[in-house]
């Protein structure tokens, strides 16, 4: 017991780096995501078919491949990374682990909003262009701020994921939560412990993170209180698979 | 296309080892997937209890600490637990033994969710109608409910074995030398990291196109009695 006591501030500490790590690449993946999905959707094949490839590659490999492939892999160019300059960056863990994070949240993200924007019912897009609503309009105030609310169920899971994900960067040394596990397992011989105490952490961030969503899913669907209507709840039941 | 520098047959020696353990998980995995099920839409509040931590803790906890847990963790509880009562005994887990029941206790809480939902999808009627005629729990549960379960449990459980395959990648790391662990030794030999995680991943892809390829006919094969419109 008082060995996880005496281990909490360190464990924090790696708690803090999991959700730094987490929170950069989630606001990134979302930034990158929409305008995937759209290229994703876009009737020419040489736009559509480039981003189909990137994202059906980070959705059928697993993870920790593509950490290794971005950490590691980069050393066997390090010639040319080094020409351009870029080799600063491959050299790091931390900066490794969130471009591959990234990578692989953008890819699920994107393929979540297209399938969000393919939800958006046909009827609102017709009365908007109807309404005379140019293209840009027509995805600013009604496909966009639709699919949004349709992909929130679906997303919240992926932020789950994406956070439960971020325990393989300790593979690369990372001082993250379980990397901080380890490093002290290692020393005290201790490992269901830690392990645990670990887990627990990793139970409070994920439920915390459900609650958040919880929060925002309800704020976004003021219009639909009084509305018997429990197809979003039904929704974030199927969704927990991805 | 590759030069795997004649290291190419520790990859093909690690897809077997991969296959057989997402094998062997996805066993447990449906069988834990049906006890949850039950569990989750059983009277009994205990199992309802159960059921709901179970998919509650494997939601909320990474699958690379609960491997953790199992292959270093237990056996040294076990080792303390003995030790207390004047027991002195070393326990090892195999790798491969500790990683398909981990894999498998986690998928098995997915396979749960994927169950009770096909569960709720076989209307009640159907159910209802062979009580009156005189079906027993069992005839009823053979006859109508299961056939009927598996088609709307196809495509969750498709997921959840593509979901699985990439997760035994996790296993790796302690030391099984499945694909991804293999992938490691060879590019730390050749020194060529790029190209055998990239063969690795590619395999990682195979395996997924193939098992999409079989998932889409599972599915038009279990859905071969519907009417499509």
């Amino acid at each position: 017991m008082e060995l996880i006591w005496d281990s909490l501030p360190r464990l924090f500490d790696g708690a803090l780096l999991t959700i730094q790590i987490t929170a950069i690449s989630v606001a990134i993946g979302l930034l990158a995501a929409v305008p995937l999905a759209l290229l994703r959707l876009s009737h020419n094949p040489f736009v559509r078919l480039p981003v189909y490839a990137y994202i059906f590659y980070f959705r059928g490999t697993p993870f920790i491949v593509q950490l290794f492939l971005i950490y590691y892999g980069s050393g066997q160019f390090r010639d040319t990374l080094e020409a351009v300059g870029l080799w600063i960056f491959f050299r790091e863990a931390y900066f490794c682990a969130v471009l591959a994070l990234t990578l692989n949240t953008a890819a699920y993200t994107a393929e979540i909003f297209r399938g969000a924007i393919q939800g958006v019912p046909f009827g609102e897009i017709e009365a908007a262009r109807a309404c005379g609503m140019s293209r840009g309009l027509l995805y600013r105030r009604i496909i966009l701020p639709k699919a949004l609310r349709l992909a929130l169920p679906a997303y919240s899971n992926e932020v789950v994921f994406l956070l439960q994900t971020t325990s393989i960067v300790s593979i690369i040394a990372l001082l993250d939560l379980t990397g901080v596990a380890r490093v002290i397992i290692a020393r005290s011989f201790e490992p269901y412990k830690l392990f645990l105490t670990a887990a627990i952490f990793y139970l409070v961030m994920t439920y915390g993170v459900l609650f958040v969503f919880k929060r925002v899913e309800f704020w976004l669907s003021g219009h639909l209180r009084d509305r018997p209507d429990d197809s979003l709840e039904a929704e974030a039941d199927t969704a927990i698979l991805r | 296309m590759f030069d795997l520098k004649g290291y190419g047959w520790m990859l093909w020696d690690g897809v077997q080892l991969t296959l057989a353990v997402a094998v062997c998980a996805m066993v447990v995995a449906l069988f834990l997937g049906l006890i949850g099920a039950w569990g989750k839409l059983s009277s009994v509040p205990v199992a309802r209890l159960a059921a709901e931590t179970y998919t509650t803790v494997i939601r909320g906890v990474p699958e690379l600490i609960l491997i953790l847990i199992v292959y270093y963790g237990v056996p040294t509880l076990i080792q303390d637990v003995a030790e207390t009562m004047g027991a002195d005994i070393f326990v090892d887990f195999n790798s491969f033994i500790a990683g398909f029941l981990t894999i498998g206790f986690v998928y098995g809480a997915f396979a749960t969710e994927v169950f009770r939902g096909a569960y709720q999808a076989v209307p009640r009627g159907q159910i209802e109608a062979a009580y009156a005629i005189g079906m027993s729990r069992m005839l009823m549960a053979r006859r109508i409910l299961l056939p009927q379960m598996w088609r709307f449990a196809l495509p969750g459980l498709g997921n959840v074995w593509m979901v699985l395959i990439k997760a035994t990648a996790l296993i790796s790391v302690i030391q099984l030398p499945e694909l991804m662990r293999n992938a490691d030794i060879a590019a730390r030999a050749v020194r060529q990291p790029f190209t055998f995680f990239f063969a690795a991943s590619l395999i990682y892809l195979a395996i997924t196109i193939v098992s999409m390829t079989v998932q889409h006919r599972a599915e038009a094969w279990a859905n071969r009695g519907v009417r499509r419109s």
